[in-house]
Formats: C-alpha cells, structure tokens, sequence
C-alpha cells in the first residue's frame, strides 16, 4: 500500500488546486450582487461537515450534507435534473 | 490490460471512440438502454432504439473486435408518464430473445417519484419472468441516497436474489448500503456529477474488490468513453497489483455477467 507520502506525491498539488478553487468561488460569491438560494447554504453545511464529519468519513459526511434525507416518494417531477444540494 | 466497458452509451459516442476503446483492451461494452437527452414522442421511437441497440451497435463494435451487448427499458426520466411506460414496455418481450440482450436496465429512479417507482418494479417482475439479471441506475446528486434507499427497500419487497442486481453509480454514501444488502455495486468514473479515479478507488480500498464494477457511463454528456482504462492506469500508481486491477476491470463484470444466459466472454 502506498504510504502517506506516496498520497501526498500523487494527490497534493491537484488537491491544493481544487481547495484554491473553493476559496475563490465563495470570494466570488461574496463579491458579487444578488441573494444566494438553497445551493450556497448546501454548500456551506458541506464545508462543516467536511471538517467536522464526525465518525464517518469526510467524504461521506459531504455528500451526506448535500443529499436529500426526506423517506417517502415525491407525488410528481416538476423537472428532470438536479440542483446538487437539497433545498431547505 | 483487457478489460469490459460494462456501462456505456455507444449511440451517443462516434466510431473513433470505439477504436480508441479498441486499442486501450476493450473487449466487451454493455450497453443499458436510457434517455436521450430529450424525451421521445411515441413508443415507435423506443422500437427503433432497441433495434439500433441489438442489430446495428453489435455490428459497429464488430467491426475494431467489441463484442456488443445491451439492457432493455424504459429509463426512469422518461417514467414518469406511467401509461406511455407501459405502451413501451409492451415492447420490451419481443426484443428478449435477442441474442445480445443481457436483461432488464438501467432501471430505477430519477427523481424518486411515486410514479418512477411503480414503474421501476413492473421491470423488477418482467426480469422476473424473464429470469434475467437488472442494472440499476441510482439518482443524481442529492437525489441518490433517498433514490438508492427506496430502490433497495422496492427489491428487498419483491424477494429477487440481490446476487443477479447491479446498483449502479454509487458512490461513498451509497456503496455500503448496496453492498451490505448483497447487491452488487456498479462505481461510474463521470466528469462533476460521479466518481474521480482517485474516489472510485478509494471506494474498493474502502469496501473491498467483491461485487463491484467500474464503468465510464460514456453518453452524449462531456464524458470520457476511456475513463476505465484510464482509472486501471492509476490504480497502479495506487501500487495495486496487476491480478487486482484485472479483477475489477474484467474478472468481476464476467462474473456478475455470467449470470445472463447470453453472456460469453
Ligand atoms: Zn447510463
């Protein structure tokens, strides 16, 4: 198995990248005009949970965050796609 | 490396993708049946799709030494007009005697409603009477956890044998709940929406080599018809062993496939 430093080797600067990224969009969305809706709120619950995830695994714990946690099937689809994040 | 591209939408893909999937050891595609992009307007567009599925793709991929094979349904985006579902799956009985024809899929749900769902387990039952395996497509983004939970909770109602059912695009939320039912679990390499190579793998050092597949899902959406290949390539630099990456890429969809009365490797 590869060591922390072999994780680090292959992982480190395309991780460093996409984390500058983050920061940059929500400087982007701080910047700009207007109200956020649900998926700025989704998005900020899914920074909590990535640094505090608890006992599950960070990435879990994300896409937990940002999932629908409602049990019954929905009446009807008022569209086809999805958002991303769950509306409150 | 050889390896079977077991999810992929090869009517969406040009003839250069079947050559580059050639040359990078694709010997086998599977093809399930899905949406479009845009709904079709009548059942007659689905009879001309599942003809293009079983006659003319097997005779493309024939042509760089794929073998072709397909799933067959109605997808679940296009459920939701459940009377219209059915006129097509009437349809559906004619074609399964094809000699390329592995079962019923990708069913399952879109936006996890009570229409999708009802249609979902009327294909459970004709696999049933079929005795064929299903593939499942689970929901997109914060649809996919509820969608997967319902999904297994409909097949667990209907007493089907987890054995012969791909869950498909799971991901780290999704994957123990698939496979700790029996399911076998189906990870999908997929620009934005799914998995990355490094997550996918993360997955199979995280759950185990067992009952699981990887699949690019290649559609007409920005994807990547050799994302498999590509992922084998970086589970070696994950230092997993070449008997290991062989397993994930061909060992284990021959064995879930097997499980189809047409399926030869
Ligand atoms: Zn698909």
């Amino acid at each position: 198995m590869p060591s922390k430093k072999d994780i680090l080797d292959l992982y480190f600067m395309d991780s460093r990248y996409k984390l500058i990224d983050i920061a940059a969009f929500l400087d982007r969305m701080d910047r700009h005009e207007g109200e956020p809706d649900f998926r700025h709120h989704g998005f900020q619950k899914a920074l909590e949970a990535m640094l505090q995830p608890g006992n599950k695994p960070r990435a879990q714990a994300v896409l937990e965050a940002l999932s629908d946690h409602s049990e019954k099937p929905i009446p009807k689809a008022t569209i086809q796609g999805a958002f991303g994040a769950c509306r409150d | 490396m050889k390896y079977i591209e077991p999810h992929a939408h090869m009517v969406s893909r040009t003839t250069d993708d079947y050559q580059a999937m050639a040359m990078a050891g694709c010997e086998i595609i599977c093809e399930p049946a899905f949406w479009a992009g845009f709904d079709r307007s009548s059942p007659q567009g689905f009879y001309d799709y599942y003809r293009q599925l079983t006659e003319y793709e097997p005779a493309r991929a024939q042509k760089f030494g794929i073998k072709h094979y397909c799933w067959l349904c109605i997808n679940p985006k296009e459920a939701e007009d459940a009377g219209f579902a059915r006129e097509v799956m009437a349809i559906i009985p004619e074609f399964m005697d094809c000699p390329t024809v592995l079962g019923i899929g990708e069913i399952g749900l879109n936006k996890n409603t009570v229409s999708e769902l009802a249609i979902f387990e009327e294909h459970v039952a004709i696999a049933q009477k079929y005795d064929t395996p299903i593939l499942i497509h689970t929901p997109h983004l914060e649809d996919k956890l509820k969608g997967t939970k319902l999904i297994i909770d409909a097949l667990k109602n209907a007493q089907i044998d987890p054995s012969r059912i791909i869950i498909d695009h799971v991901e780290e939320h999704t994957a123990g709940l698939v496979l700790d039912e029996g399911f076998w679990a189906g990870m999908t390499l997929y620009p934005e929406s799914k998995c990355t190579p490094g997550r996918a793998i993360d997955i199979l050092e995280n759950f185990g080599m067992e009952n699981i597949w990887m699949n690019s899902a290649c559609d007409w959406g920005i994807s990547d018809p050799l994302a498999v290949a590509k992922c084998a390539v970086e589970m070696k630099k994950r230092q997993h062993s070449t008997e290991i990456v062989q397993k994930i890429i061909y060992d284990n969809p021959v064995k879930f496939l097997s499980q189809s009365k047409n399926f030869t490797a």
